[in-house]
């Protein structure tokens, strides 16, 4: 990517067309200074994904040479995987980003889990009622997150700009209309606007950047044998201290999670690829969408559209 | 078979610099509600493999099924929001991703509902193709183009959409006849020719039995033109923005530390070259650039829409929304034009209408000012393409207006520059986006310089004969404006003093500055104009009037 852009550059008497990569970036990195010099405000959803990995370092580019100016706010819900966590802390401290992290304590403490709660209910605890007090706390107006329209039905009629109410929800039918590159970013007190700099990317686009820019992530994202249970028709990874159900048992299998998000609700994939080149060619394999392993996207028709609703990504 | 195929780093290397070189091609379908565009859609991304298993699965088994014959039911793929899959219809733009060993795809599915003309505007707005859907069963049944193929066509010309393809849909149901097909061609170019548009090409399909859509057509062997797919992997992108003069609106000033100022954006139009001379608007400062600095290390050149830092020999003032052009520019008569005055073509997108007289906020490049539409100069009839008087504008409808700004915009026509010639229009209370501008020209050439008129007048704390002033200017001929609008913060006021002098217009305050922050002012302000600064505050009213307000 970066070479590529250097390799034009020396040759270019005459302007040539941008790769699709390129044109993503520039598209990216322009969503992002747009909301720096607009808002009062702005933060970054950290996920510590790997979407959120691109958008880290879509923001050092946007800002070069000066820092990201902004902090970037992880939602803790205390069901990460410890690697996910050792990660995030390690590479922010590395990067010099200012790194928030805020927890639903009061959740988190009466015991909150997907098992006795239902997922649905304990997303909304965990993630989007914690979310938006992390927002609101900050007192944020605008916050990036890394969501992309590829993901999921729902989230293909998301703006680059979502605008969302003073309690935090999207509402689908009363969307503002987006052209150009012309981003309204006009709010009334306590409305928001989420921004997603990466709406125009694919799956297959955020692992060949990965590649081509050599961006770190979380080693869970790669294969390697690992101690797992079956529960509820998906691979759990087994750490210390879980509790096994009657009839579960431990065993290890050679595994990588596609996509990372609470260690209960993301199913591990048994794969060979132990390697970003090798995910990539695992990847134009696949048959099955990279959500499919999600078990909060599943409890209900229309699941993600009602979560959005009430305020989550 | 992936595995099979790129076994070793050599062929996965090749495989990847394959990927990387692709380009991105983004188009809009429009089409109206039974056209089968969702049907459409979901056939390219099926044929295309681009369509998981699990999603698939989902559509087989879902409830709802409209297409007959056991036939799968493709539109269930992209019909995304619960109320859609109910209602059979799509009610906003929907993005849709897919490539192919040739191209990456960004489609923006916009729907064709007739309330909708918003959402096609939108979607139309960043594409480089429309894919226009014809129902060749209502054409046969009413014996013309329906209306709604007619407007949908009409925004793809209005929005400088480069080429425009009319997909026949539903060939299979008038028995893949060419007859039909050829008097539904021959009337669609002849609309498309008084559109003016450029590139037209017309192709018979069949959505939901697959002709002509990703594979060659076995039951239409008359037609030997390319297939949606391959038209689509091949059409040349032609592009305005690459090829004209040098348009570099500054979105950001950067400055990390006390070694380094830079000015990020996207290039907008053009090429930006390092050592090339360039000129600062408003200001009319020369200066070179330095650098063009990236995280990727500096490069010799950029050109749009790449985003960059671009850092300048000497310490000029300039920031965000101005812009920075070739200082060539003047001598090879492509500066753009400057005016407070501009005349657009305008979609209307809200429920509440647009009235002559009404003040909006409106966002050009990165520049947002305050507008009044000052007159609507015709509406056009979508359907006819008939012109006609109104008062005021209703949602979907489209009409050529005239706006005054409270500050000049440099803009190019839209038809030249989409970047340069587009802007936004906002409800300045409720904050909604309530309609999609395209610059057509200045309605008045360059304001007139106001000789005699100071460049600002500082009335600190007297709001109400900074008003007063700017009445009896005007009244007298002057331009002048009332700056105290918190949409300009104290920092751009030299920026904004400065692009009112340039148009010739007096700046008029009533802030309660600082005394050093005044001195600033005026010694900025001397800096660049000959026109003077007044300072109102020892004089009384009459003599400010007397002075500025061009009573004799």
């Amino acid at each position: 990517m970066s070479s590529a852009i250097a390799d034009d550059a020396t040759t270019l008497l005459t302007p040539k067309r941008l790769n699709h990569l390129q044109a993503l970036e520039a598209e990216s990195i322009a969503i992002m200074r747009e909301a720096v010099a607009e808002f009062a405000r702005p933060v970054m959803l950290y996920s510590i994904g790997k979407d959120s990995s691109v958008m880290l370092r879509l923001a050092q580019k946007a800002f070069y040479p000066g820092k990201i100016p902004f902090p970037l706010l992880h939602v803790d819900t205390s069901y990460k995987f410890p690697e996910m966590i050792s990660f995030r802390d390690a590479y922010t401290k590395e990067i010099g980003a200012e790194l928030i992290v805020h927890r639903n304590e009061e959740a988190i403490a009466a015991g909150a889990n997907p098992y006795t709660l239902g997922t649905q209910n304990c997303c909304g605890l965990l993630k989007t009622r914690s979310l938006l007090d992390g927002l609101a706390e900050g007192g944020f107006d605008a916050a990036f997150g890394g969501a992309r329209r590829d993901e999921e039905k729902s989230r293909a009629k998301e703006r680059v700009y979502s605008f969302r109410d003073s309690a935090g929800q999207w509402d689908p039918k009363n969307q503002r209309p987006e052209l150009w590159s012309l981003y309204n970013s006009r709010l009334r007190k306590g409305e928001s606007i989420r921004v997603f700099p990466l709406s125009n990317w694919t799956e297959l686009d955020i692992w060949l950047y990965l590649y081509a820019e050599k961006i770190p992530i979380v080693p869970l994202y790669f294969a390697q044998e690992r101690p797992l249970i079956v529960r509820g028709g998906q691979m759990t990874l087994y750490h210390d201290g879980m509790k096994l159900l009657p009839g579960e048992e431990i065993r290890t299998e050679k595994v990588r999670m596609r996509s990372l998000g609470c260690l209960p609700c993301t199913g591990a994939m048994r794969s060979e690829a132990d390697t970003l080149p090798k995910i990539i060619e695992e990847l134009l394999t696949f048959r099955r969408s990279e959500r499919e392993n999600r078990a909060i996207d599943h409890d209900e028709e229309g699941s993600m559209e009602v979560k959005k609703r009430e305020g989550y990504f | 078979m992936a595995n099979d195929l790129l076994h070793t780093e050599r062929e996965f290397q090749d495989f990847l610099d394959a990927h990387l070189g692709q380009e991105l091609l983004r188009f809009t379908t429009a089409g109206s509600v039974d056209d089968g565009k969702s049907t459409l859609i979901g056939r390219l991304l099926h044929d295309t493999k681009s369509v998981y298993e699990d999603q698939l699965a989902a559509v087989k088994k879902s409830r709802v099924n409209r297409a007959a014959n056991g036939h799968v039911d493709f539109s269930l793929l992209t019909d995304g929001l619960k109320a859609e899959r109910e209602q059979g219809i799509t009610i906003d733009v929907a993005y849709r991703y897919f490539s192919t060993s040739r191209r990456k795809f960004i489609i923006a599915d916009t729907p064709g509902h007739e309330q909708y003309t918003r959402n096609m505007a939108t979607g139309a707005s960043t594409a480089d193709v429309a894919v226009v859907l014809i129902d060749a069963k209502a054409f046969l049944r009413e014996g013309k183009l329906l209306p709604q193929s007619r407007r949908h066509t009409y925004i793809a010309s209005l929005l400088g959409i480069p080429h425009v393809v009319a997909a026949v849909n539903k060939m299979d149901i008038v028995g893949y006849s060419q007859e039909t097909f050829q008097a539904i061609r021959a009337e669609f170019v002849e609309l498309a020719s008084r559109l003016g548009l450029k590139s037209v090409t017309t192709i018979p399909v069949s959505a939901l039995e697959g002709d002509n859509v990703v594979t060659p057509s076995t039951n239409m062997t008359w037609y030997d033109g390319p297939t949606l797919l391959e038209f689509l992997e091949t059409v040349p992108l032609l592009m305005n923005e690459p090829l004209g003069p040098l348009r570099f609106p500054v979105q950001l000033v950067q400055r990390p530390d006390a070694s380094f100022r830079g000015f990020a954006g996207q290039v907008a139009r053009g090429v930006l070259r390092a050592g090339e001379r360039v000129r600062a608007l408003p200001s009319g400062r020369e200066t070179t650039v330095s650098r063009i600095v990236t995280w990727d290390g500096d490069l010799p050149v950029a050109a749009y829409p790449q985003s960059v830092t671009v850092e300048l020999e000497d310490e000029i003032d300039l920031s965000r929304g101005e812009m920075l052009v070739a200082a060539s520019a003047e001598e090879e008569g492509n500066l753009p034009q400057a005016s407070r005055h501009v005349r657009a073509m305008v979609v209307w997108m809200h429920e509440e209408p647009l009235v002559v007289g009404r003040t909006y906020i409106a966002k050009h490049t990165t520049r947002t000012v305050r507008a009044t539409v000052k007159a609507i100069r015709y509406r056009v009839d979508v359907a006819t393409l008939e012109h006609g008087a109104t008062r005021q504008l209703a949602m979907n409808e489209i009409a050529e207006i005239e706006l005054e700004t409270n500050l000049p915009l440099f803009f190019d026509p839209y038809e030249e520059s989409r970047t340069t010639g587009s802007m936004i229009l906002i409800d300045s209370l409720t904050n909604a986006t309530v309609g999609a501008a395209m610059i057509t020209g200045a309605s008045k050439a360059l304001d007139d310089t106001a000789n005699g008129a100071p460049a600002l007048v500082l009335l600190p704390g007297r709001p109400a004969i900074a008003e007063r002033l700017r009445e009896q200017m005007e009244a007298h001929g002057y331009r002048a404006v009332v700056i105290d609008d918190d949409l300009i913060p104290e920092e751009s006021l030299v920026a904004v003093i400065r692009a009112l002098d340039l148009a010739g217009v007096t700046a008029i305050t009533s802030r309660a500055l600082a005394s050093d922050a005044v001195d600033g002012l005026v010694h900025a302000v001397s800096g660049f104009t000959q026109r003077g600064v007044l300072r109102g505050d020892e004089l009384d009213d009459e003599k400010v009037l007397e002075i500025a307000g061009g009573v004799q």
